[in-house]
């Protein structure tokens, strides 16, 4: 099985999974809505190192602060 | 039910789907559009007739589902669900559907008659993707309208659409399966809150449910005092509601992904262009240094751009003040046009294009799309100095004005985070502040004006970061919270939108002009030109004999010249007695055309003398005509010495003082008032050039009054919405009163240190 691991250290480019949302259930309600239900297939476009990142899903782009790319969990689909 | 005539219809969507466009082409309105989520943060309503209906539409902010987060999310929510329009129109991006759809699962769930625009459909369609309307609409049981807001299409058959809705009877039929576990808790807690009577009355019951189980707030103050509350508790505990979340969410995509596939055929998806210019643009290290050369270079443009412009502006108003004090009777009507409204609107006319321009600028820069990027750019940035990302939002719209800067606060979640970028958004210099700047530095700094400036504007930043970092270690301590925020894909904007867009905003400063700086730059005219004795005017007058009479004049008669300290004059005439002056000696009884008399000089003689003098009259009286008094003994000056103790350390003389007391009604009017203090009495056709002349007005001073004009006061617009948005007089009054201290307190070290060296 592939390795689980925050949003904040998957490689760029790579097709991803998510896996879980590891935060209070307020903020893993709005990730969901926003579309990162488990399953939901994502991609690191642009990794700032400690910065943030910005992910594909599907159509949309999102920047993520790399505090809530910590809370995302996926792996490499 | 008889068939409606009037209808409420609101618009309801994902952030950035297109809302305002539409509103915009129904209502025929001009509400803001921006190419970033979170443009509309209060809702907004217009007025529409279809077919004889009048139906009243109602924009709201974006929002992704219908528990909010934000304060724009509040507002959307509660109206949806609380005000319950007749129809929600949910604009849906087709760029985007299946996130846009899970909106549309709740609306569903709520049961509100929900006709779908599908916007966009002509970037969805652009990328090959085909959309079957028909079958989305039969899957869904909802009427689906293809629409591309921006350019209006689709509205009247959209609004068809609406009308018939809105003569249906609401339905709850259409609802997504939870599965046998879930249902049967539903099942049990409807039967529940069933015997709330009120509460069934307000919500559907199914609902109801669904809230309680995602544990939504306003649902659970709902039902604070409701008789069945404890069942309702009892029963809530007994189960996981968390993992009941997790599932139904789940569910609702499952349901989302059971259509789309029979709806979507999905068009090529390589690298979209947009993600190629991203590559550039938001690069690991090129992203700052892009950002900075481009404000550079929008900062560069406002400046350099706009100066043709400006003269001829600047010129024509001058010529006409002039003309107006020349020739129009009575004197003090001519002075009020032409050193009140010429010389004050006037003056806040010339910086008009630099106004359009640099609105020019923002409008693209909220087009384009790379005003979310920007943020994304400076988040590290911004976290290092306490500020949270979508900070960087309202701190860039600061540009343009304070005000919508602090209402797009809304969509930050934290209160801390919110109540920080509130707090320091005034130091970010603001369009009205621009002319000050440019005046200033224009007149005193030549060739090195746009470097000042620019320096000034680079201060606001500093000093706004600074007190976020001061804050953040202080009185609101923390971290900012983690971010996420969608990224819209990148526009080319068109020339018309930006156009419009520039004169939305533009036309604001006109009409400020036309207003409120109009009637303050007659309020300051008025108390230039008056005082206790009433106008300042040229008066003709007799002296009797042995009278003595002090004055700015001309003098005729024979009598004793006494020059005054710091005054001078000259006198041509017969001189009476013998006089060694500074200039030479002049014999008695000979004529001499324009003798000079320096201060505390004394001559005796018959004829003219003119200059600043005490005159003691001889035998035969004689004539003085000249002012009885100056712009320096009028109200403005009271009011302006009155702030003297306080502004003297700061290197300013009363005319500025004038100008900032009132400069705190729009800065604009700091420009206003100094052109009017600077007219009034002067005879230099240019404002500008009277400012020059004044010996207190160095670099200096003029570099001081641009620090405490971008620093004391937010403006008398901005202090309500303060207000408002903080919902505290204590954080009101706070944003203030540290404006003041701060202004004061740098004003004073610069002032001081550069008097020191020598400037
Ligand atoms: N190509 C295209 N662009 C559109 C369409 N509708 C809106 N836009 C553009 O999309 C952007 C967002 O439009 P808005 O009307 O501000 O969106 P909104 O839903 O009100 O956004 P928020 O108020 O931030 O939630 C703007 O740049 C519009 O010009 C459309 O049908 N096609
Ligand atoms: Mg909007």
């Amino acid at each position: 099985m592939a390795p689980v691991m925050p949003l904040q250290m998957a490689p760029e480019g790579k097709e991803l999974r998510v896996t879980s949302i590891n935060a209070g259930r307020g903020l893993t309600r709005r990730l969901i809505e926003m579309g990162f239900n488990e399953r939901a297939l994502v991609k690191v476009l642009n990794s700032h190192g400690r910065g943030a990142l910005i992910v594909q899903l599907n159509d949309a782009r999102f920047a993520i602060s790399r505090g809530m790319a910590m809370k995302i969990m996926v792996d490499v689909a | 039910m008889g068939a409606k005539n009037h209808i409420t219809v609101a618009l309801a969507g994902n952030p950035n789907a297109g809302k305002t466009s539409l509103f915009n082409a129904i209502t025929g309105s001009r509400q803001h559009v921006g190419n970033w989520p979170g443009v509309t943060v209060e809702k907004k309503v217009g007025k529409y007739t279809h077919k004889g209906i009048e139906i009243e539409v109602v924009d709201l902010p974006g929002t992704y589902s219908l528990t909010a987060y934000s304060i724009d999310e509040i507002v959307a929510r509660d109206y949806i669900v609380e005000e319950r329009p007749d129809v929600v129109v949910h604009i849906v991006d087709a760029s985007n559907l299946e996130r846009n759809l899970y909106l549309t699962t709740q609306l569903m769930e709520l049961g509100t008659r929900v006709v779908i625009a599908l916007n966009m459909v002509d970037i969805a369609e652009k990328r090959g993707d085909v959309i079957d309307i028909e079958k989305m609409a039969g899957f869904l049981e909802i009427p689906v309208v293809r629409t591309i807001a921006n350019i209006g299409y689709g509205v009247t058959t959209l609004m068809d659409e609406v009308v018939k809705e809105a003569q249906k009877p609401e339905h709850h039929e259409h609802e997504i399966g939870y599965g046998k576990e879930i249902e049967k808790a539903l099942v049990k807690l409807e039967s529940i809150i069933k015997r709330d009577t009120h509460l069934v009355g307000i919500y559907p019951l199914r609902w109801i449910a669904v809230k309680l189980i995602e544990d939504d707030e306003n649902i659970k103050e709902r039902i604070e005092f409701s008789p069945v509350r404890e069942e309702i508790e009892e029963f809530l505990a007994e189960i996981d509601t968390i993992d009941f979340e997790a599932r139904m969410a789940d569910k609702r995509y499952e349901a989302i992904n059971a259509v789309l596939p029979q709806v979507l055929k999905k068009g090529e998806v390589g690298m979209t262009t947009s993600d190629m210019i991203d590559r550039v643009l938001t690069n690991k290290y090129l992203g700052i240094p892009i950002f900075l050369i481009l404000m550079w270079g929008a900062f560069e443009l406002t400046f350099t751009f706009a100066t043709p412009f400006m003269d001829i502006i600047d010129l024509v108003f001058g010529h006409l003040s002039g003309w107006a004090n020349e020739n129009i009777e009575p004197a003090w009507l001519g002075s009020l046009i032409g050193d009140g409204i010429f010389g004050g609107v006037g003056f806040v006319l010339i910086f008009l294009p630099n106004i359009f321009i640099l609105f020019l600028m923002l409008s693209f820069l909220e087009d384009s799309g790379y005003m979310a990027r920007a943020a994304f750019i400076m988040d590290k940035l911004m976290y290092n100095l306490g500020l949270h990302g979508k900070s960087f939002i309202p701190l860039l719209m600061g540009f343009g004005c304070n005000i919508p800067a602090i209402m797009a606060t809304r969509t930050i979640e934290d209160e801390k985070d919110r109540l920080i970028t509130i707090l320091v958004n005034p130091f970010i210099s603001c369009g009205a502040r621009l002319p000050v700047y440019l005046l200033l530095a224009g007149a005193f700094f030549g060739g090195q004006a746009a470097t000042v400036i620019f320096f000034i504007y680079i201060f606001g930043i500093v000093v706004a970061v600074g007190s976020a970092k001061l804050f953040r270690s202080t009185i609101l301590p923390g971290k900012p919270a983690p971010f996420i925020m969608e990224l819209p894909p990148y526009r080319l904007p068109t020339l018309r939108t930006t156009v419009i867009h520039m004169w939305e905003r533009g036309s604001m400063y006109l009409r400020k002009a036309g207003t409120i700086i109009f009637v303050f730059a007659i309020v300051i005219w008025s108390l230039s030109a008056f005082n206790g004795d009433g106008y300042i005017e040229e008066t003709e007058k007799d002296i009797d004999e042995g009278e003595l009479l002090v004055g700015d004049g001309a003098f005729e008669g024979k009598g004793r010249f006494t020059v005054l300290e710091d005054g001078e004059g000259t006198f041509t005439g017969t001189v009476l007695e013998t006089v060694e002056l500074k200039s030479g000696t002049y014999e008695k009884d000979r004529y001499y055309e324009g003798i000079e008399l320096m201060e505390e000089e004394e001559l005796h003689g018959d004829g003219t003398f003119e200059g600043e003098c005490e005159f003691l009259s001889d035998e035969d009286g004689g004539r003085y005509i000249g002012e009885d008094f100056t712009v320096e003994e009028s109200f403005a000056a009271d009011i302006g010495h009155g702030f003297g103790p306080i502004t003297s350390p700061l290197g300013f003389t009363w005319k500025m003082n004038t100008a900032l007391v009132f400069g705190f009604v729009a800065k604009e009017v700091v420009v206003g008032s100094l052109g009017v203090l600077y007219g009034v009495g002067e005879d230099e056709d240019r404002v500008s050039d009277s400012m020059e002349d004044d010996k207190d007005f160095s670099p200096l001073v003029a570099f001081c009054l641009m620090l405490f004009t971008l620093l004391y006061l937010p403006c008398l617009a901005t202090v309500p919405v303060i207000y408002k948005e903080t919902g505290s007089v204590k954080w009101t009054g706070f944003s203030v009163g540290y404006g003041l201290v701060l202004a004061w307190l740098l004003a004073f070290v610069v002032y001081q240190v550069g008097s020191l060296m020598g400037y």
